[in-house]
C-alpha cells in the first residue's frame, strides 16, 4: 500500500485563502482517486504561505479490474439491433457470447476493464485538480495560460512504499512534477529531495518551515504568552488575527515591543485597531493599569541580532501610525467638546441614499422613532432622542474616517467629552448592535430604544423605496436588521405592538422619498408627522396607547384625515407595504425560532392569530404550544380539534350556515356529549382567563383537559344523525371546541 | 549590521535602483513629461502592458496627488512625490528574486530584516485595469507594490506583465532612518552644498497645497477637462491614414489627453467641487478615454501587430 505526497509550491498565497484551499485540495484529489477505483486509509492537508500539501496514506497500488455483463438482443433479432448493441458496448460480434435465456438465445457482452496503476490515476486526478481549482480569485503569469492563485513554481508528487519512492509522471503547463522542494525563502532556499511524508516534514523543519498551520498558531500563542508573562502582561486573544498571521509565516518568530508613553492616552480600542489593521500586531494588556501597553509582532525569520532590527523597524512604523491616530484623536476631542456642530453640518451633505435623503435626514427620523419607542422600553424619551441625535456624528470624525470599524466606539468617547450622561454615550456606542447573530444585544433602555429605532428606520426606509431583499441579494442587509430587531425585542422581554413604530417609520421614510414630488399624499403626511414629532407628548401617548392594544395611532389618524383629499389606492398601497414588511419580519422570526427548535407550522399557527405584531407574545405562545405538542395529550388534542373543525367546515359549506351558537346540554343524548359540555364549561373560562393574563402554559393546560372528553365524544357519537335538532346541537357543540382552540392558535395549520 | 556601502542620501537610493535594474536588462527610461498620479500612468506601463511584444523598462516617475498635500508639514504625505517603476513583460519566473535583489542593492538585507509578501490586489478604476499581487512589507512597513497585470483598458494582458512600484520617499526614509521627509538628505550630506528634501520641496509643497486646495480656477479646470476629453475622442476617431496615405493611428497623442483628463479630475477633486455621485461619473469618463486608447494601441506595431 503506497503513500502519496503532493506539494504545490507557489509564490505567496493570501493568508485568508489557505484554510479553504487545503480542504479543496484534499477533497478534489481524494474524491478523484476514489472515483477512479482506488481506496485510501487516511488523508491530511497542510498549507504555508508558499505551499499546499496533501498526504494520502495507504493508497491501493492499482484500481481493481472490473467486469460488467450486459444483456443484448436475441440472436435472431434483426441486424440493426445487434449493430446498435455493438456500438454501445464497443465490442465486435466475435467478442459476444450467445447464452440460453427463457425466450431463446440472447447475445451477452462481457466488458472487462483492467485495473490501472495508482501513478497513472494520480497524474490524471492531480492535473484536473490543479486546472479546476476553485480559488476565489486566480491569475495568469508570464506567457502561460494556467491559472493559479499566484505563480505556481513546482509540483512535488511521489508515491512511496517500502521499496522506495517513485515520482509520478505529470506535466502541467510546462511544470513537470518531481521529488524536490525548497525550505524557507531566506533561511534555507536550496532545493532538496524527499522520499515520503515523514521525510518531507522533517526536512522542512530543518529547513525552517513549520508545515502545519495549527502548529504555527500554537507556537505563536505560546511564545507570545511567554513574552507577555515575563512583563506581567496578557495577550488580547484574537482568533481571526491569529489565523491570518499563521498564514503569513513559515517560521513564526514572535517579538514583543512596548508602546511609547506618549500614545498610552489613546483609547485602547484605537491602539488595538490601529495595530491590528495596519500591522497585524497582537495587543498586550497590562492588567494592573487596564491599558494596552505593548504589542507582539510575528516575524518570519530568525536573525543574527535576534530580531533587534526588525523590532526597531516595526516600532518606528507603529510610532508613525499612532502619531496619526493621536492627531486625529486630539482634533476630534476638540470638536466633541465644542458640541460637534461641524460634524452635524457635515452629515447634511452626506447622502445616505438618494431616495432617502442625507445622513442628517436619517438621524431626524431615527430621533423621532427613538423618542416614540422610549416609553415602550422603559427609557427616558429625552435621553433616547438626544442619544439618537448624537449616535452617528462620529461618522464625520477623523478617527472613524481612518478606522470605519470604530464607529460607535468613538461616538461614546466623543459624547462623554461633550458632557453627555453615560446612558446617552453608551447608546451611541451600542445602537448598531446586534450586528451578527452572535453579537451581544444591548440591554440598557436608552441603548435599546436607539438600536430599535436604527433598525426600524433601515427596514422601513428601504421598504418604502422598494429596495427589498430578493433571493440571495440583500444589498442593504435588511435581513440582518430584521434579526437585530427581533433579538433586541426578545432578549430584553420587550412587549409592544410593532405595527405602530413600523407605520411611523414607513410614513416618514416614504415622505422622505417623495418629498421631491411635493403636494402628494405621503409627502403631506410626512410633513404632518414632522409637526407631530414637535409635539412629543401626543406622539408618545399615541404609541403608548397603541401598545396597550388600541389600534388608534397618530399615523392612522393622519391617514384618515387625508383620505378625503387623496386617492384610495395610495392608502391601500401603503397598507400593503406595512403588511408585507410585517410578514418579512415574521419570516425572519421563523428562521430565528427554527434555530431554537420551534417548528415552522407551530409558529404559523400562532402567527395566524390576532396580535401577531407583538413578537414577544408570539414567541411565548409558540413556546407554550410547542411544549404542549410534545405531549401525547397535545398531539391527540390537535387531532380532535382538527377533526371538529373539518366536520364543521363541511357541514357549514353544505348547509350554507355558520354553526357558532346555541349548543344546549338538554339536547344531549349520550353521557359523552354531556361530559364534553361539562368539560367545555370548565375549560372555556379557564382558557379565557389564562389568555388575558398571557399565561400561555396555563391556557395549554386548560385546553389539554379537553383531550379525553373530545376523544370519547368522537368515539361514541355520530355527529350527522337524522334528527336535525340533535345534529345542529352537536355541530354547535363542535363550534365551541373550535372556538376554544382558536383562542390559542390556528390548530388547522399544525402538521401531522 | 550596517553594510559598508549603505546609501546615505535619497539620490543614492535612486541611483542604486537605476544601476540594479539596468544591470538586470531593463531599458532605463526617463519620467514621462506630463502630470500623472502614479508611475503606472506612464505609457511605458499602461500601453506597453498591452499586446504581445516583450518589454522591460525601469524609470523614476514624479507623481502628483493633489489631495495628499499637507503644506509640507506631514512627515510622510506629499502632493508631489516620486515612484520607482519596473515593468517586465512577460513576467519572468524569478521576478520575486529579482525584486529582493533590488532591496539588497539599497541596503535592505532580507536576512536581517523581515520581508513579507502580503496580499494586495491592485485596481485602477480610471485605467480599467487590475492585477493580483502583494504589498511588500519590510519590518511591518509597506515598501513596494508587486502586481501581475491581468487587464488594462478592459483587455486581457497576454502575456502578463510584472509591475513593481516603489514609493521612493517612504522607502528611502526607512533605509536612511529619517523621521520627517523634509529632513531627508537629498544629495550626499557631506557635499559642499548639502541639500535636504525640504530644501528642495518644502516651499513647493506649500505653494501647490495652497493652489490645489484653495486657488485653482475650477471653471477653467472643468473646461480643460472637457477639452481634453473632446480632443482625445477626436484623435481616437481620426482616420488611420494621413494625407500622404500612411497608416498612423495616434494612440499616444490620444493617451496624453486621457492622462490630462485624469489629472484635471484629481485637481477638481482636491478643490472639493466634485460630489460623491458625480465622482463615479467622472471616473467612468476617464476610463472610457483610457479604454479607447488601449483599443487603438492594440492595432499598432508597438502592440505586436504585424504590418
Amino acid at each position: 500500500m503506497p503513500d502519496l505526497l503532493i506539494e504545490l509550491f507557489s509564490e505567496e498565497i493570501p493568508a485568508r485563502m489557505q484554510a479553504r484551499a487545503r480542504e479543496d485540495l484534499k477533497r478534489l484529489v481524494t474524491e478523484g482517486l476514489v472515483q477512479a477505483g482506488l481506496t485510501y486509509a487516511g488523508a491530511g492537508a497542510f498549507s504555508t504561505p508558499r505551499r499546499l500539501t496533501l498526504a494520502v496514506e495507504g493508497l491501493t497500488a492499482h484500481s481493481p479490474t472490473t467486469r460488467e455483463e450486459r444483456k443484448g438482443p436475441r440472436t435472431d433479432a434483426p441486424d440493426a439491433a445487434l449493430e446498435g448493441f455493438l456500438r454501445s458496448t464497443g465490442l465486435t460480434r466475435d467478442q459476444l457470447e450467445a447464452r440460453d435465456d427463457k425466450k431463446g438465445q440472447v447475445w451477452f457482452a462481457v466488458i472487462e476493464r483492467p485495473g490501472r496503476p495508482a501513478a497513472q490515476i494520480v497524474a490524471e486526478v492531480l492535473e484536473a485538480a490543479i486546472r479546476n481549482f476553485p480559488w476565489p480569485k486566480s491569475m495568469r503569469w508570464g506567457a502561460g495560460s494556467l491559472r493559479w492563485v499566484r505563480p505556481l513554481h513546482s509540483i512535488l508528487c511521489i508515491l512511496s512504499d517500502e521499496a522506495g519512492a517513485e515520482t509520478v509522471p505529470l506535466t502541467v503547463d510546462g511544470i513537470t512534477a518531481g521529488n524536490t522542494t525548497r525550505g524557507h525563502r531566506f533561511m534555507a532556499p536550496d532545493a532538496f529531495t524527499v522520499t515520503g511524508f515523514d521525510d518531507y516534514a522533517a526536512k522542512l523543519r530543518r529547513a525552517r518551515v513549520m508545515l502545519d498551520a495549527a502548529e504555527r498558531e500554537a507556537e505563536i500563542r505560546q511564545q507570545a504568552d511567554n513574552l507577555a508573562f515575563a512583563r506581567g502582561w496578557q495577550i488580547v486573544p484574537d482568533d481571526a488575527l491569529m489565523a491570518e498571521v499563521a498564514g503569513l509565516v513559515e517560521w513564526p518568530v514572535p517579538l514583543m515591543g512596548v508602546i511609547e508613553d506618549r500614545f498610552l492616552a489613546l483609547p485602547p480600542e484605537v491602539l488595538q485597531t490601529s495595530m491590528k489593521e495596519h500591522q497585524k500586531f497582537f495587543s498586550a494588556l497590562n492588567p494592573k493599569t487596564g491599558r494596552i501597553e505593548g504589542f507582539v509582532t510575528v516575524a518570519n525569520i530568525e536573525t543574527p541580532d535576534d530580531g533587534a532590527t526588525i523590532l526597531a523597524g516595526n516600532q518606528r512604523v507603529l510610532a508613525a501610525r499612532l502619531s496619526d491616530a493621536a492627531f486625529f484623536w486630539e482634533n476630534d476631542l476638540r470638536e466633541a467638546k465644542s458640541g460637534m456642530e461641524a460634524w452635524r453640518d457635515g452629515l447634511a451633505s452626506v447622502t445616505f441614499h438618494n431616495k432617502l435623503g442625507s445622513q442628517a435626514d436619517r438621524i431626524e427620523r431615527i430621533a423621532a422613532l427613538a423618542r416614540g419607542i422610549a416609553p415602550l422600553v422603559g427609557a427616558d424619551p429625552d435621553q433616547a432622542e438626544r442619544a439618537a441625535r448624537l449616535a452617528k456624528l462620529d461618522l464625520r470624525s477623523a478617527m472613524v474616517g481612518e478606522f470605519p470599524e470604530l464607529q460607535g466606539t468613538m461616538g461614546r468617547y466623543y459624547a462623554l467629552e461633550a458632557g453627555e450622561p453615560e446612558a446617552v454615550a453608551d447608546a451611541a456606542r451600542d445602537h448598531y448592535s446586534p450586528l451578527g447573530p452572535s453579537d451581544a444585544v444591548p440591554t440598557a433602555p436608552v441603548s435599546v430604544a436607539v438600536a430599535l429605532a436604527d433598525k426600524i428606520d433601515t427596514l422601513t426606509g428601504f421598504w418604502a423605496i422598494d429596495e427589498k431583499p430578493t433571493g440571495s441579494k440583500d444589498p442593504f442587509a435588511l435581513r440582518r436588521a430584521a434579526l437585530g430587531l427581533i433579538r433586541l425585542i426578545l432578549s430584553n422581554d420587550k412587549k409592544f405592538k410593532l405595527k405602530v413604530p413600523l407605520e411611523v417609520g414607513l410614513l416618514r421614510a416614504r415622505g422622505a422619498s417623495l418629498s421631491a414630488k411635493r403636494g402628494d399624499l405621503l409627502g403631506n403626511l410626512a410633513s404632518r408627522l414632522k409637526e407631530a414629532s414637535h409635539d412629543p407628548v401626543a406622539y408618545a401617548d399615541a404609541l403608548t396607547l397603541a401598545a396597550k392594544g388600541s389600534d388608534v395611532g397618530v399615523p392612522g389618524k393622519l391617514v384618515a384625515q387625508d383620505l378625503t383629499h387623496s386617492s384610495w389606492s395610495d392608502y391601500t398601497n401603503w397598507e400593503n407595504g406595512l403588511d408585507a414588511l410585517l410578514s418579512f419580519l415574521h419570516d425572519r422570526l421563523k428562521v430565528y425560532l427554527r434555530d431554537q427548535g420551534i417548528r415552522h407550522d407551530i409558529i404559523d399557527a400562532v402567527l395566524a392569530q390576532e396580535g401577531n405584531d407583538d413578537l414577544l407574545q408570539v414567541v411565548s405562545r409558540a413556546t407554550a404550544l410547542n411544549a404542549m405538542l410534545a405531549t401525547d395529550d397535545g398531539r391527540n388534542l390537535t387531532q380532535g380539534l382538527k377533526r371538529a373543525s373539518n366536520i364543521l367546515t363541511q357541514a357549514e359549506e353544505k348547509d350554507g350556515v355558520e354553526y357558532s351558537f346555541g349548543a344546549d346540554v338538554k339536547f344531549a343524548e349520550t353521557d359523552q356529549e354531556r361530559a364534553l359540555f361539562s368539560a367545555l364549561d370548565t375549560a372555556e373560562p379557564a382558557i379565557k382567563r389564562a389568555m388575558q393574563a398571557e399565561d400561555y402554559p396555563a391556557a395549554m393546560t386548560a385546553i389539554a383537559a379537553l383531550r379525553a372528553p373530545i376523544d370519547a365524544f368522537f368515539e361514541a357519537v355520530q355527529v350527522n344523525t337524522d334528527s336535525q335538532i340533535v345534529r345542529r346541537n352537536r355541530l354547535n357543540l363542535l363550534s365551541r371546541i373550535r372556538e376554544a382552540g382558536r383562542q390559542i392558535a390556528d390548530f388547522t395549520r399544525i402538521e401531522g | 549590521m550596517t553594510s559598508p556601502n549603505r546609501p546615505r542620501s535619497f539620490q543614492e537610493i535612486i541611483l542604486a535602483l537605476q544601476n540594479y535594474w539596468a544591470d538586470k536588462g531593463c531599458a532605463v527610461l526617463q519620467p514621462y513629461d506630463m502630470e500623472v498620479g502614479a508611475g503606472t500612468f506612464h505609457p511605458a506601463t499602461t500601453l506597453r502592458a498591452l499586446g504581445s511584444r516583450s518589454w522591460a523598462a525601469a524609470y523614476v516617475q514624479p507623481s502628483r496627488r493633489p489631495t495628499d498635500g499637507r503644506y509640507g508639514e506631514n512627515p510622510n504625505r506629499l502632493q508631489h512625490y516620486y515612484q520607482y517603476q519596473v515593468i517586465i513583460k512577460p513576467s519572468p519566473p524569478d521576478l520575486q528574486e529579482l525584486y529582493l535583489g533590488s532591496l539588497r542593492a539599497i541596503g535592505l538585507d532580507p536576512l536581517i530584516h523581515d520581508v513579507r509578501f502580503v496580499e494586495d490586489d491592485w485596481e485602477s478604476p480610471t485605467l480599467g485595469a487590475w492585477g493580483l499581487g502583494w504589498e511588500v512589507w519590510c519590518d511591518g512597513m509597506e515598501v513596494s507594490q508587486f502586481t501581475y497585470f491581468q487587464q488594462v483598458g478592459g483587455h486581457d494582458c497576454k502575456p502578463v506583465s510584472g509591475e513593481l512600484t516603489y514609493g521612493l520617499e517612504r522607502l528611502a526614509m526607512y533605509v536612511l532612518g529619517v523621521e520627517h521627509v523634509m529632513d531627508m538628505p537629498f544629495n550626499d550630506p557631506d557635499s559642499p552644498i548639502a541639500l535636504s528634501y525640504g530644501d528642495i520641496f518644502r516651499q513647493t509643497e506649500q505653494e501647490y497645497s495652497r493652489w490645489n486646495f484653495d486657488q485653482a480656477d475650477t471653471e477653467m479646470l472643468f473646461q480643460h477637462f472637457k477639452d481634453a476629453e473632446a480632443e482625445c475622442a477626436r484623435i481616437l476617431e481620426a482616420a488611420e491614414t494621413d494625407s500622404a496615405g500612411r497608416r498612423i493611428p495616434m494612440a499616444h497623442p490620444a493617451y496624453d489627453q486621457a492622462i490630462k483628463a485624469s489629472h484635471l479630475f484629481n485637481l477638481l477633486d482636491a478643490r472639493g467641487v466634485i460630489s460623491v455621485t458625480e465622482r463615479q461619473a467622472y471616473i467612468g469618463r476617464v476610463r472610457a478615454l483610457a479604454k479607447g486608447c488601449a483599443d487603438l494601441f492594440l492595432t499598432t506595431d508597438a502592440a505586436g501587430v504585424a504590418r
